[in-house]
């Protein structure tokens, strides 16, 4: 499958040439293909926001070049608002970008500044309301009478309501509790399955990554540390733990197994799986077992 | 695009100028001001230029910093300039005579000096700005005006919502900066179209700002009841402002150096 979006030797600094200059991002080159969950994680200031807000251009690159299906979003000729319409980001705490009187406006804001017809805006906005969960009936309530969760919702049905190719959320779980959590996650997962949108998740949780992503991005000290398939990354536990960053609790527990000598893979990440792969090696012992009775 | 403001913003170092008691700095840049204003010609403007531009390398400011403060208020000067060049009357015939514009000699004198003038005066107050943290320096207007307290000025609450206001300038550039980027990425046209366009565009930014300038206040009210704030009577600080020797030596430097300045108004005519 063709990359949707590619980073070539991308490196940002943010005030570059003041005495305060900081390098974010340094030689970062990478691509997602069409119709992948990414994940990405990295541990505070290693440079994941810096990162994704240059998917849909808001930032500029300092050097080096972004892609979207090949072409360098930054080339003369290009419309950057069309490709802040491809690639929909989700900031973190977007709650706090409402403004409209009624949350059906403010769903509409986006599609509206995509220039589309009266009907089109309607039928997308009740869609992405849908998909985040608000009621019909909430639509022409006034966004500030809400919780934080439900305000984070219509936030991403913002978003979602632009219909991008790729969807970009930014912690979108942070400071919910945990049903807040699974259920924005849920949604995103189901959204993803439904229409094929290309998601990138920026997490700090490794639970969530394990949970919903095909693939994981790790960032460390501004640059790429692994990006491969879930497996192959949570495989590198101890890696994982010498970057500061934390494995899913399960793959915890299978690491310290393994260092006990028991005889297990070491890619375990979900819980489901961890329950299959340690019966079937009390299965192999008890054969073992048996083998050596008779 | 936001983060290009300088005015009021603090360079932190840890030069003679950084050190210099901020009340004193204050003061200082008052008299430069009124010094400035009493200069009549064109010696004792270059001299306190000169003198200035000292006072930058000292404080080791680089000049790109200071054009970036300047940039804002070009429109004031250029405009200054213009209504001086040409409704300025003078002596002799006119240089430029065209329909009703006169340009006369003095009329470009005057503008010229009246441009340097405010370019001085915005870099002088700069100086203040660049060298002294926000809290020092609203610590050092606290103490200041100390004196009007007994007149019934509320001194140490107007220090107070000066600190806050200007502790929160940063946050709240930082908070519409994001702001702005998230309209953005909802396809939000901030940087084109027509005036209306554009006064219509900023709503999806100020009302977010607004509400959450609201509930910044609201919090910080609350913690600052909760640490029992009541107000500046009984309270002690942590960084008690003290004269220095070398404070002492500014003083004299600044006495002699304006002195002078002032002192070239008997050497050259004046420019009016």
């Amino acid at each position: 499958m063709a990359a949707i979006i590619e980073t070539r030797h991308l490196t940002h600094i943010y005030n570059a040439g003041m005495p305060d200059a900081t390098t974010a991002l340094e030689d970062v080159s990478f691509a997602v293909e069409e119709g992948d969950f990414v994940g990405i994680i990295g541990s505070t200031g290693s440079g994941k926001s810096t990162l994704i807000t240059h998917f849909n251009g808001i930032l500029k690159p300092t050097s080096g070049q972004v892609l979207l299906d090949g072409k360098d979003i930054w080339a003369k000729g290009q419309d950057i608002r069309k490709v802040r319409f491809a690639v929909g980001l989700v900031f973190q705490y977007p709650e706090y970008q409402l403004f409209e009187e009624t949350i059906y406006k403010d769903i509409a804001f986006g599609p509206k500044n995509m220039g589309l017809s009266e009907e089109e805006i309607d039928r997308r906005v009740r869609r992405a309301a849908a998909f985040t969960g608000l009621p019909e009936e909430y639509l022409e309530r006034s966004p500030f009478e809400l919780s934080g969760g439900q305000k984070r919702r219509v936030a991403i049905a913002g978003v979602l309501a632009m219909e991008p190719r790729v969807l970009v959320l930014d912690e979108p779980a942070a400071g919910l509790d945990p049903e807040g959590r699974d259920m924005i996650l849920s949604q995103v997962k189901r959204y993803h399955k439904e229409t094929g949108t290309t998601v990138l998740l920026v997490s700090h949780s490794m639970e969530d990554i394990a949970k919903y992503a095909d693939k994981v991005l790790v960032m460390d000290q501004k640059k790429i540390a692994m990006y491969d398939r879930v497996d192959k990354v949570f495989a590198r536990a101890d890696e994982l733990l010498e970057l500061g960053l934390s494995v899913p609790q399960v793959t915890k527990i299978f690491l310290k197994l393994r260092q006990m000598g028991l005889d297990l893979p070491q890619d375990v990440y979900t819980v489901p799986w961890a329950v299959k792969t340690i019966l079937e090696a009390k299965a192999r012992e008890e054969a073992k077992g048996e083998g050596s009775t008779c | 695009m936001l983060k290009d403001i300088t005015i009021g913003q603090h360079f932190p170092g840890d030069s003679i100028v950084h050190r210099t008691d901020p009340r004193l700095k204050i003061l200082l840049v008052i008299a430069y001001i009124v010094l400035l204003f009493t200069i009549n010609n064109f010696l004792g403007l270059a001299l306190s230029l000169v003198l200035l531009a000292g006072l930058y390398m000292l404080a080791k400011i680089p000049l790109r910093i200071i054009l970036k403060s300047l940039k804002p208020i070009i429109p004031i000067i250029a405009f200054t300039a213009i209504l001086n060049l040409f409704f300025m009357g003078g002596q002799g015939e006119p240089l430029i005579h065209f329909w009703v514009i006169k340009v006369y000699k003095e009329g470009i004198a005057y503008a010229i000096f009246m441009a340097v003038r405010i370019v001085a005066l915005i870099a002088g107050t700069g100086l203040l700005t660049y060298t002294t943290s926000p809290i020092v320096l609203t610590d050092a207007i606290e103490r200041l005006l100390s004196p009007f307290a007994k007149l019934g000025l509320p001194v140490h609450e107007l220090a107070m919502m000066m600190t806050i206001a200007l502790r929160f300038i940063p946050t709240l550039i930082e908070e519409t900066d994001k702001i702005m980027n998230a309209q953005k990425a909802r396809g939000a046209m901030l940087d084109s179209g027509s005036a209306k366009d554009r006064i219509k565009a900023m709503v999806p930014i100020l009302i977010p700002l607004f509400i959450s300038a609201f509930r910044r206040a609201d919090e910080l009210a609350m913690a600052m009841e909760c640490r029992c704030y009541r107000g500046g009577e009984g309270r002690t600080r942590l960084k008690v402002l003290k004269f220095q020797p070398h404070d002492w030596g500014t003083v004299t430097f600044c006495a002699v150096t304006f002195g002078l300045v002032w002192a070239t108004r008997f050497v050259m005519p004046g420019v009016l």
